[in-house]
């Protein structure tokens, strides 16, 4: 190999979805952006709750009626999910930004962490509201 | 010719535009605000969506509830303004684009934070 092809193969890479090999660190960034965007939408549905509430018993039927449809589970389970991820990952950041952590091992491990603990507490917090009959 | 400026005159009004740090902290100190407030919401939507009307007025009624309730929704908006602030100005390239969404993006969260905070004031006050 050529002292320029090696050089060139060597370049330092740029993270774009192209060329960067999927890992766990970087699945981690992406939805914590995407999540983040997600919770925005639920703001705006949380806002619209106080707006119905304040608007009378009609208007908050209605919006307990559109929030408890097919659909409206399916947002407030993607909701949950969103949230538990980007406050996990919030935390991580946190942790980070304190100078901790930051080496790829501990990255890696604690990804895992922000996983494992988004998937169970959605699965907790569903199971409290099946059993208190909030949904 | 050699310029007669010194480094410290070329340097000077390059540097930072002296208020990305304090962006980076609030979303921060946002984010560490929202950790309790969104915990404490979160059993509070449990509780709101088992009970009815009646229920949801006299829960938001507890002066603790809607202080509590006031606090997470106005620094959500807060928090979510900046954090899609940095989205819109790392993805959008096209000035008026971008521009035009960040204006967006700061008169979304600010009608919808205020309409969601008065809201709930109204109904702790009795109003509804």
């Amino acid at each position: 190999m050529s002292d320029t092809a090696k050089h060139q193969r060597e370049r330092p890479l740029s993270p774009h979805l192209q060329v960067w090999r999927w890992h766990i660190t970087m699945a981690t960034s992406i939805l914590h952006r995407a999540t983040g965007v997600a919770l925005y939408v639920g703001a705006l549905i949380a806002a619209a709750w106080a707006i119905s509430l304040a608007q009378g018993p009609d208007a908050y039927a209605t919006f307990k009626q559109v929030m408890g449809s097919p659909l409206g589970r399916l947002v407030m389970f993607g909701l949950t999910l969103s949230y538990f991820y980007h406050l996990a990952n919030g935390v991580r950041h946190l942790v980070w930004d304190s100078g901790h952590g930051l080496d790829v091992k501990s990255a890696n491990a604690s990804a895992v962490l922000v996983f494992a603990f988004t998937a169970a507490a959605t699965v907790a917090v569903w199971a409290i509201a099946a059993m208190t009959g909030a949904v | 010719m050699a310029s007669y400026r010194t480094p410290l005159a070329r340097a000077r009004g390059l540097g930072a535009a002296k208020h990305g740090v304090t962006h980076w902290i609030a979303e921060r100190v946002t984010a560490i605000a929202l950790v309790p407030l969104t915990l404490w919401a979160a059993f509070g939507v449990l509780r709101l969506a088992a009970g009815d009307y009646g229920f949801a007025v006299a829960w938001i009624s507890d002066p603790l509830n809607a202080t509590l309730m006031v606090l997470t929704l106005a620094i959500s908006f807060w928090h979510m303004h900046a954090g899609l602030r940095v989205v819109v100005e790392d993805y959008i390239e096209v000035a008026l684009t971008k521009s035009a969404l960040l204006i967006l993006n700061l008169f979304v969260c600010g009608l919808a934070g205020a309409l969601a905070v008065f809201s709930i004031l109204k109904v702790a006050l009795g109003g509804a």
